[in-house]
């Protein structure tokens, strides 16, 4: 990948994300749902809430607390993931929550709680992103009160090359140097809001200069505007 | 003892101003202090002080086999540990979300700027491999713990000797003179926002009355580079001040880094 011309190991191009899949309304039972996938990476997220958050104490008066929990299924990776939150999850679990608190107009809730789950079916990278995708439009679907949708997708550098939603392969690219095989990805996940134009997310692995990041985020907000499309599209069938 | 709204008040008046509470300038830190070998049983570890900001790390290493997807190579595990005795906010018990957020971004820093030629750690492939476990501390919180831990992580991994081996087994209590293999070391660095000001090295006040903070580790090769790159807090932030801030980022860490010899 260390020529501009080249393609990706899947064939895509620099700027094109994996196949996208979206649908509201997957789990019933929930207050509000969703299923978003960037290829192999199936995130679903169901949201309980706004609902009465009990013990009492832990409730604010003046809004809604908003809880984000992220985890993968046991199955969803090569080696098998024991059950339950591992500092990874944690980690994601409350960057997740970040990402989105920007945009849930919690004061319409006081005292309440809004519950968001998010579970990855299946892993191939920019696991994080589908889960923030799949999060946004499940509170949207729940009816919860937000000032604009939140978008995430990966960017990074591969090699020499700026490319949008990295995968499995991708993440772990290696080139030879000096005899050994050295990482040469970095991965940075990256949530915008596409109408205030903001960045709520930025988690950066990796090696990277300041103008090749620029250069990363540049080509993430052009295709989290993409992705707010969609997102949008699927919503209105709701409706 | 919470802060009072009075305290985040007056704050954010001051730097309206252009003012601190401690009367420092905008990005100027507070003294840093380093001590080496704090522990003699520790394999290497430092204390850091900056202003009344105290954290220890240290590290302690082990044989161990290599994890199956990495077969050449040493590992690193990094915890952190935010101990009651260090602020009236910390609570016994397991991690919670700060302080695997805090052994993260450490962790992050000290992976992905290669400090540590893991591979050169690795004795027989697949086998037997160092394990470095490098813990941290927090002894007293005044803000601007992230920034102190990875500094002390840094330098405890720079003064850390290999113990001696003996038929395949570790002799402990007797190390070697040999050093960790080491590359250039990443300095880690957070720059927090409060009202419309961006400051560095927040006391614990300030620290509370951020809405937003980024914090990126950087290494100073001919150019440099972002290794580890976080943005925390309730806020979000535009892409021109991301970048603006990066660049003061890049530039007073410089003189962190200038520290580290």
């Amino acid at each position: 990948m260390s020529d501009k011309k080249e393609k990706r190991p899947d064939g895509r191009e620099f700027d094109e994300t994996r196949k996208i899949e979206a649908k509201v309304g997957v789990i019933k039972r929930a207050d509000g749902s969703a299923y978003f996938a960037f290829g192999n990476s199936k995130a679903i997220a169901a949201v309980y809430g706004p609902r009465q958050l009990y013990p009492q104490h832990l409730q604010n008066p003046k809004k809604a607390i908003l809880r984000c929990f992220y985890d993968m299924f046991s199955f969803s990776v090569a080696e098998r993931k024991k059950p339950g939150p591992s500092r990874r999850s944690i980690e994601i679990s409350d960057e997740i929550k970040r990402a989105l608190y920007p945009v849930v107009l919690l004061e319409n809730f006081p005292n309440t709680v809004i519950d968001v789950y998010v579970e990855i079916i299946e892993a191939d990278a920019s696991t994080r992103c589908a889960a923030i995708n799949a999060a946004s439009m499940a509170l949207a679907s729940a009816g919860v009160l937000m000032s604009e949708l939140v978008t995430a997708v990966s960017v990074g550098k591969v090699g020499n090359a700026i490319v949008v939603d990295l995968s499995q392969e991708e993440e772990q690219y290696k080139i030879k140097k000096d005899g050994k095989e050295i990482k040469a990805t970095t991965d940075i996940a990256l949530a915008f809001l596409p109408r205030s134009k903001k960045i709520s997310l930025l988690h950066l692995d990796g090696s990277i200069k300041l103008s090749e990041l620029r250069e990363a985020i540049e080509l993430g907000k052009k295709i989290c505007t993409k992705i707010e499309a969609i997102q949008r599209q699927v919503l209105k069938k709701l409706e | 003892m919470e802060i009072l709204n009075i305290t985040k008040d007056k704050i954010r008046e001051l730097l309206e101003k252009g003012r601190r509470i401690d009367a420092r300038t905008l990005y100027e830190f507070r003294d840093i202090v380093i001590e080496e070998n704090v522990s003699s049983k520790a394999e290497g570890s430092a204390r850091v002080r900056i202003g009344d900001t105290e954290v220890i790390a240290g590290t302690k290493l082990e044989l161990v086999e290599p994890f199956a997807d990495t077969p050449d190579e040493g590992i690193l595990v990094v915890n952190a540990e935010l101990h009651p005795l260090a602020s009236e906010k910390f609570e016994l018990g397991p991690p919670d979300v700060e302080a695997i957020k805090l052994a993260r971004i450490v962790d992050r820093a000290i992976r992905e700027s290669n400090f540590i030629d893991l591979k050169k750690l690795c004795i027989e492939r697949g086998k037997l491999a160092w394990g470095i476990f490098l813990d941290i501390y927090a002894i007293n919180d005044d803000g601007n713990l992230i920034d102190a831990s990875a500094f002390a992580a840094v330098i405890a991994l720079k003064n850390t000797k290999i113990p001696e081996v003996e038929n395949g087994k570790v002799k402990f209590g007797v190390l070697s003179q040999k050093k960790l293999p080491l590359n250039e070391p990443p300095i880690t660095i957070t720059a927090y926002k409060i009202a419309d000001s961006f400051i560095l090295d927040p006391c614990s006040e300030e620290q509370e009355a951020s809405t937003l903070k980024i914090t990126v580790s950087i290494t100073y090769g001919k150019e440099p580079a972002i290794h580890g790159l976080i943005k925390d807090g309730e806020e979000p932030i535009e892409t021109e001040k991301l970048f603006e801030i990066l660049e003061i980022l890049i530039r007073e860490g410089k003189k962190i880094h200038s520290k580290i010899k």
